[in-house]
């Protein structure tokens, strides 16, 4: 019998899933809402030279690379059912689309934290 | 061939006859905005890759007013994802045992709710002391 791939992309939503139920509500509210509104954080919490900062930090590139990644295939997994929800049956093309699209999203966001040295 | 065409009940709209469907799919479509929300960090992240002047077109741009519209709606959508993420927790993860009797659902999304609103307040510290 052919191994099923199901449990990579499983995990993979259910990490995703678990990171933006956890931390997801105050990443939204600061990067979205604080910081552009002026709100509570100092004016330059995410100014270029404060996220530079962290990008060039190791622990800070993972952290970026985690939300973004992890935030991508937990929403590439449920749109991918959600597509066959609404009667989209086409399972290859669904699949590419949903999954390469999140795959693309972490190469960009993998090259770009490589390309920014300390 | 025959002219017979059998009846074939038709799917659309099927999840608006049943309340729990509306919950299943209010649920899942929460992840249309997590996938925004990524890509406008990612956005900002190949910003950042580009320089000072692309990254702070970036942040200029998530003043705008629709971008703060957008959020408003994105971080109410995240509040739902992790309200309804814990709630199906008791259902998602193996049956669990503590001194033989079995962790009840209810305990299980109370402590996921409790651990996250621990987290966020967490990130807001932490950003808060950075900054």
């Amino acid at each position: 019998m052919k191994r099923s791939n199901e449990p990579i992309f499983w995990s993979l939503f259910g990490a995703g899933g678990m990171l933006a139920a956890l931390i997801g509500p105050a990443l939204v509210f600061i990067t979205g809402i604080a910081v552009p509104f002026g709100l509570i954080f100092k004016p330059d919490t995410m100014s270029y030279a404060h996220m530079l900062a962290l990008s060039q930090n190791w622990a800070g590139k993972i952290f970026i690379l985690a939300v973004i990644a992890l935030f991508l295939w937990h929403a590439a997994h449920r749109i991918h059912i959600l597509l066959h929800d609404f009667g989209v049956h086409a399972v290859t093309a669904v699949r590419v689309l949903c999954y390469g699209g999140a795959f693309a999203g972490t190469v960009i966001a993998a090259y770009t934290l490589l390309m920014i040295k300390a | 061939m025959s002219n017979r065409r059998p009846y074939v009940r038709s799917m659309d709209g099927w999840w608006k006859r049943d309340a729990y469907f509306v919950s299943y799919m209010a649920r899942e479509v929460t992840s249309v905005f997590v996938a925004a929300y990524a890509v406008v960090l990612l956005a900002g992240l190949v910003r950042l890759g580009q320089g000072e002047a692309a990254f702070n077109g970036w942040l200029q741009y998530l003043t705008t007013p629709w971008m703060k519209v957008f959020h408003l709606i994105v971080l109410a959508v995240f509040c739902y994802h992790t309200w309804s993420w814990f709630k199906i927790m008791p259902k998602t993860m193996p049956i669990m045992f503590v001194g033989g009797k079995r962790v009840q659902p209810g305990t299980i999304t109370g402590t996921g709710l409790a651990a996250a609103v621990v987290a966020c307040l967490a990130v807001l510290f932490i950003v808060g002391g950075v900054s």
